[in-house]
């Protein structure tokens, strides 16, 4: 899988930190892989958006990866909870439903961007870098590809 | 069953497979089908429902979706039970979510349920939901989509009446 310069934390250097929320493991396991070719952490998992919420106060990660369609609570009213006790929160929504209704629905309930599945690495690197802004440095490691 | 409700599934299938897959792909077979639907592997099943109402099943055999899951992830996995249902499932939601969202954009709104496991070969078709059957021939096996999707008969009546207002 193609490495990407490193994405880090400007206060402190340290890795991005994610929280991936998805029913499906498969789906969870390659947005993994593919946030770690970004030099990313992975500070937890939510397979619905109920546990997303007390993942999200457990892990406090810089940045939330979240589906939309799953089981028990769907991933734009778990965001929205979020968004409303974190304002600071950046959630990313990553789904393979990615008509403009749902993603207005997602944006104006919190949802920082969008990106549809499947995932392509260098678009959810974009994304990565626009949303977290001048609080991520990209470094010049290397041996780095992109 | 209209193909402009097909066309989408076919586009988002091809899409998603070439995408995930890195290959091109080819429909090499295409049938209607009125009776039960057997399976030919894993199979999982969403339901949508809304303006159009149906099901679409997506079936691969054990082989073919642990070849798909390692293409995914960009490297050879292990077979396993879990990986190939979560496979199935995850290739189903991703195509039918795909073709929902050209279906939304066309003026048509509906949602998709999670996938299931589609364990049982299920009940026969009823008149107006004969399935259509698509084999998709990729570099990692075939992959079968069974689609079976009507207009919703209550709320095509309502569209018909806001646009005769």
């Amino acid at each position: 899988m193609e490495q990407f310069a490193p994405v880090k934390r400007s206060k402190d250097g340290q890795p991005v930190r994610y929280l991936v929320v998805d029913d499906s493991v498969f789906a969870r396991k390659n947005l993994v892989r593919i946030i770690e070719t970004f030099g990313g952490q992975l500070a937890g998992e939510a397979g619905d958006g109920a546990t997303a919420i007390t993942e999200y106060d457990r892990t406090n990660p810089d940045i939330v990866l979240m589906d939309i369609t799953m089981p028990q609570m769907e991933g734009i009213e778990a965001a929205e909870k979020i968004v409303r006790q974190h304002p600071e929160a950046r959630i990313v929504m990553v789904s393979s439903v990615g008509y403009q209704e749902n993603i207005v629905a997602a944006l104006q309930r919190g949802a920082r961007h969008f990106v549809q599945k499947p995932v392509k690495p260098e678009v959810l690197y974009e994304v990565i870098k626009y949303v977290l802004g001048e609080d991520a440095t990209v470094s010049n490691a290397a041996g780095a590809g992109a | 069953m209209k193909m402009e409700l097909i066309q989408p599934f076919i586009n988002a299938a091809d899409a998603v497979l070439a995408e995930g897959l890195q290959c091109s792909t080819t429909v090499s077979s295409l049938s209607m089908e009125e009776e039960a639907y057997r399976r030919k592997g894993v199979a999982a099943l969403i339901w949508v429902s809304g303006d159009i109402e149906g099901r679409v099943i997506l079936d691969l055999d054990t082989q073919t979706a642990v070849r798909v899951a390692s293409k995914f992830a960009g490297t050879e996995l292990p077979e396993s039970d879990t990986l190939v249902r979560e496979t199935v499932c995850e290739l189903a939601n991703q195509v039918t979510g795909n073709a929902i969202t050209a279906l939304n954009d066309q003026g048509f709104h509906f949602r998709v349920h999670p996938p299931i496991l589609h364990t049982e070969d299920g009940s026969k078709s009823s008149e107006d939901t004969e399935a259509l059957v698509i084999c998709f021939e990729t570099a990692s096996g075939n992959v079968f989509m069974n689609i079976a999707l009507r207009y919703n008969r209550r709320r095509q009546g309502e569209r018909a009446m806001a646009a005769g207002q």
